[in-house]
């Protein structure tokens, strides 16, 4: 069973948001980076970037696939994580902590309550298996 | 997934944590711990395999040896008692049906291992193509496992199970014995690129075989035995640069094209495919397959087109991160005039045209 972790809010596309006020950070669960295996690149945006709901922001590429990764609210991307250029397997180690993967100032704080819940996303994936 | 084919070992997978994925009609596991965990174990260690979803025919009779050198590029003729061949099977437009190892037992018997997927029309290309030959073929696909051994540690694992000398078998030569008191056919071949022994059994022992390739393996170790699923089986005979049916060659590529001129004998007399063959080696090669590594960070995937001087001239046959070598690499078709060493081209991954440059092959060799 995968690892959720209470404090966040979840996408459907198996991202992770913690929210602290405007600020955001945002990686993928653990769910996914089990499905994808060995992680062994990660391609993030740029500092400055801004982003749309929905849009993808970068690639998570294991040894046998390539999946997007979308931002599930709007914003201006503030930090990007760039150990993960030379670390991509923290991905599979600790894909809630040291492997977030953008941190943004939301444009309308208002689209991280819409997100999943844990108890929302657990309930989600379990109808998913 | 009620429709998808199963190898005896299927349980036995389920039980290991195979993750199960449909390969061409087939259930099968991608991996088990994890594809660079069991590709690494393989070339330091060893690695152990499920290939039960391959197809065999036996080819027996008087004319067996003649009907398959009509079929097959490769010369049959020159195969000594339990020695195996790699070779193809081509149409007359010298494109590839399938790739395939022929192992002669004597002289009116052959053994045709052939590829999953392409199992049913293998047979029906190679039944349909009997004349007035005296043979008989029988498809034995449902009633054999397979199972590989591969790696420095399978020559070790493999002896503490058989009485048979194994040291006697050389590469790409096998013998009929018994391997844990179990009837086998064993053959010193594989698709990683390690030394290794492929067996052949009855599918009833498909499990004791399995099991007892773990325990003698010492599965669970360190620096034990590992089971690999298909995705460390990809990565490693992509690292040997060996051919994928349906990626390197296909339907639409002949042997010339994919590097494979060394299984073309085109010599031996006539067989399906030799003569467009020939008039393609006269002729010259448009395209050839080469090897590539990626320079600009990015993967490049099976399919994703090759471009140079902002031309698209080719595309990507089989494209991965290669976990022993630790760099992005991949094969691709290129006209011929682009296929040298050095020879910088792009990969157009999703949009991005990334550098990279073509290189020998196979990108690695194991030591002997």
């Amino acid at each position: 069973m995968a690892n959720i972790l209470e404090n966040l809010r979840y996408s459907k596309d198996h991202e992770w948001v913690a929210v602290d006020g405007e600020k955001a950070t945002i990686g993928i669960t653990d769910y996914a980076q089990h499905s994808l295996g060995d992680v062994v690149y990660v391609e993030l945006p740029k500092v400055g970037d801004k982003l749309a709901a929905h849009d993808a922001f970068g690639s998570v590429e294991s040894v046998k696939a390539v999946s997007e990764i979308f931002t599930p609210i709007s914003g201006e991307v503030l930090e990007v994580n760039e150990s993960l250029n030379d670390a991509p397997e923290v991905v599979n180690n600790d894909s809630y902590g040291d492997a977030w993967m953008i941190k943004i100032k939301m444009d309308n704080t208002l689209e991280a309550d819409a997100l999943l819940s844990s108890a929302e996303y657990e309930e989600y994936l379990s109808n998913n298996e | 997934m009620e429709d998808l084919k199963k190898t005896p070992l299927n349980r036995v997978h389920r039980e290991l944590g195979g993750r199960m994925v449909d390969f061409g009609g087939w259930d099968m596991p991608v991996q088990y711990s994890g594809v660079i965990a069991e590709h690494l174990r393989t070339r330091e260690h060893s690695g152990l395999f499920d290939v039960s979803h391959m197809g065999e025919f036996w080819v027996e009779g008087e004319d067996a040896i003649e009907f398959v050198n009509r079929l097959t590029t490769n010369d049959v003729a020159k195969l000594v008692d339990g020695q195996a061949q790699y070779s193809a099977l081509t149409r007359e437009n010298g494109t590839v049906v399938d790739d395939l190892l022929v192992y002669r037992f004597d002289q009116g018997k052959l053994l045709l291992v052939v590829n999953a997927s392409t199992t049913e029309k293998d047979w029906d290309w190679i039944t349909s193509h009997l004349k007035d030959e005296n043979i008989t073929l029988t498809n034995v696909s449902a009633d054999y496992c397979q199972i590989a051994v591969q790696g420095k540690d399978a020559l070790e694992i493999v002896r503490k199970l058989t009485e048979t000398n194994l040291d006697e078998i050389k590469y790409y030569h096998f013998t009929v014995g018994k391997v844990d008191g179990v009837d086998a056919i064993i053959s010193r071949t594989g698709y990683t690129g390690e030394d290794g022994f492929e067996v052949y059994a009855n599918k009833d022992y498909a499990e004791q075989l399995w099991n007892k390739f773990l325990e003698v393996g010492k599965f669970g170790d360190e620096n034990g035995i590992l089971p690999c699923g298909l995705a460390a089986r990809n990565t490693l005979r992509l690292e040997s640069a060996m051919s994928l049916y349906g990626h390197e060659i296909s339907d639409e590529i002949t042997p010339l094209e994919a590097n494979l001129g060394w299984i073309c004998k085109l010599n031996k007399g006539e067989f399906s495919g030799r003569e467009a063959l020939q008039k393609q080696k006269e002729s010259g090669l448009k395209r050839k397959l080469v090897g590539f590594e990626m320079k600009d960070r990015g993967i490049a995937r099976d399919d994703f087109d090759v471009y140079i001087n902002d031309k698209k001239v080719g595309f990507v046959t089989s494209g991965s991160p290669a976990p022993f070598l630790k760099k992005n690499i991949g094969l691709a078709f290129v006209p011929n005039e682009f296929a040298n060493i050095g020879q910088e081209i792009k990969i157009d991954v999703r949009g991005k045209h990334l550098a990279a440059e073509i290189v020998p092959t196979p990108f690695y060799k194991r030591e002997k």
